[in-house]
């Protein structure tokens, strides 16, 4: 994949994920207020799509845009990792 | 002859003596939020003095306690629901209630305790003593949909209130008889995200995330239902993106005064209990999360979502302004308050500890080691309403 974050800033998100989104998506990303982030929920959704909800928010809901905090790269390599398996 | 008998006897009571006796008023116990332990502490000696392991997930957990200040109950975001001992430090009873829960409230005669849930949506109410299930109230509000419960207080005569977030309701229910509630249902506003009973548990707001404002119930009115306060509180501006949702409890409730988070501005919203109207708004520097009065009401503690969660702001009430501004440590989830106030309890999630200082001279007391803490949660809860 291109533009894949190195190890240290890859650990930054995956910390950011499991912290800061889990605040609504739960710890486990198993959901909270917001929905669950597992694979078997995000498989039949496309990539591009959850890659821009992470970057632009999605308006009208509590989604918020984290482009302040990430690349667009990032984001998409956010969303590879859930849908595969996302690190501890 | 008599002296030597009295002198044996004291020598055996102290022989025989089983476990010290204790209350437990100063007790209290710290959320370890990725390890699924708690750590138990003493506020009086502001030490650790157990840890107790296996309670699942507790990302967003909170506990509740029994009148007796002895047993918590943790409400697990896995839906486990763990009672703890407090004087045996020991797990005495776990169940697992729900697929996704997000906290409890115990009722006035401490002998219910309820579950709210995001998955199944509903709440759930248990016996306190043995936490078998008494009866379940799903939050359907519309056929066949139903709603992750927010909010969840409990209020006079074994009543309870809370908010459906995608309901867009208030609902009062009375389990005065436990194993057949029954619940009054109140429109509210767009995605109400948490909610509190005022100390005296006269009012339930809820907080809306979809509109700006606060749905206000008069609990001792019902029948005038549910109505809007401070609308519009930022008319016509961009709101600020919110990367964590605030919490409401009776703790907002100072000085005849309620300090709530604004969503979307980094603002304290001031509202006047006695009127509902605003009567302020202090700056701070991020989304507001926490916004907790101290015990007596001089001061209130602000702490903030991401990015701003080292800082936290100090309001003095009699000045109406941050009067102290700090960063205590690296993601401050949480915050409580000595029973009377003298001294604050702060989480530090990514520093893996606990800090405790003076309110009154903001100075560092101590801390206490803790594996990615968030909730602190002392006994001085039990004798609370809304709690």
């Amino acid at each position: 994949m291109a533009g894949e974050p190195d190890a240290l800033r890859q650990k930054e998100l995956v910390h950011l994920v499991r912290q800061d989104c889990g605040s609504c998506h739960g710890m486990t990303l198993k959901g909270g207020l917001g929905p669950a982030l597992l694979p078997e929920v995000l498989r039949e959704k496309p990539a591009e799509g959850l890659a821009a909800t992470i970057y632009y928010g999605r308006p009208g809901t509590p989604m918020p845009p984290w482009k302040a905090f990430l690349s667009e790269a990032e984001a998409a390599w956010i969303v590879d990792k859930l849908m595969t398996e996302f690190p501890q | 002859m008599r002296l030597l008998l009295i002198a044996l006897s004291a020598l055996l009571l102290n022989a025989c003596a089983g476990p010290q006796l204790r209350g437990t008023g100063d007790l209290g116990l710290i959320i370890e939020r990725a390890s699924g332990h708690v750590t138990l502490v003493n506020t009086t000696a502001r030490q650790p003095y157990a840890r107790i392991g296996g309670l699942g997930d507790l990302s967003h957990a909170s506990a509740v306690y029994s009148r007796d200040g002895r047993y918590a109950f943790i409400f697990g975001r896995d839906g486990g629901l763990t009672k703890i001992d407090l004087l045996e430090a020991k797990i005495v009873k776990r169940i697992m209630q729900s697929g996704n829960a997000i906290g409890g409230s115990i009722s006035q005669d401490g002998r219910i305790v309820v579950a709210q849930n995001y998955t199944p949506g509903g709440i759930k109410a248990f016996d306190a003593e043995t936490l078998e299930l008494l009866s379940e109230v799903p939050a359907e509000f519309a056929p066949g949909q139903f709603s992750k419960v927010v909010g969840l207080a409990d209020t006079g005569g074994n009543r309870f209130a809370y908010a459906l977030f995608d309901g867009g309701e208030i609902r009062v229910t009375d389990f005065s008889n436990p194993r057949q509630p029954t619940t009054q249902r109140f429109p509210a506003g767009s995605q109400p995200y948490d909610g509190l009973v005022t100390p005296d548990g006269r009012y339930f707001l809820a907080g809306l995330f979809g509109e700006d404002g606060v749905a206000l119930l008069d609990l001792w009115q019902p029948e005038k239902g549910a109505r809007k306060i401070l609308e519009n509180y930022g008319r016509g501006q961009e709101k600020l993106p919110v990367f964590k949702m605030p919490h409401l409890r009776g703790w907002s409730v100072a000085q005849g005064k309620a300090y709530l988070p604004a969503i979307g501005r980094h603002e304290v919203l001031v509202v006047d209990v006695a009127t509902w109207k605003e009567v302020g708004r202090i700056p701070v520097r991020g989304q507001p999360v926490f916004v907790m009065a101290r015990p007596d009401g001089r001061q209130i503690w602000v702490n903030f979502a991401f990015p701003d969660n080292a800082k936290v702001d100090v309001i003095d009430t009699l000045a109406g302004k941050v009067v102290h501004a700090f960063e205590p440590g690296k993601g401050i989830l949480h915050m409580e308050f000595a029973p009377r106030g003298e001294h604050v309890w702060l989480s530090a999630r990514d520093d893996n500890k606990v800090l405790i200082y003076n309110t009154e001279n903001f100075a560092k007391l101590g801390e206490i080691p803790a594996e990615s803490p968030s909730g602190i949660f002392f006994t001085s809860r039990a004798v609370r309403i809304g709690f």
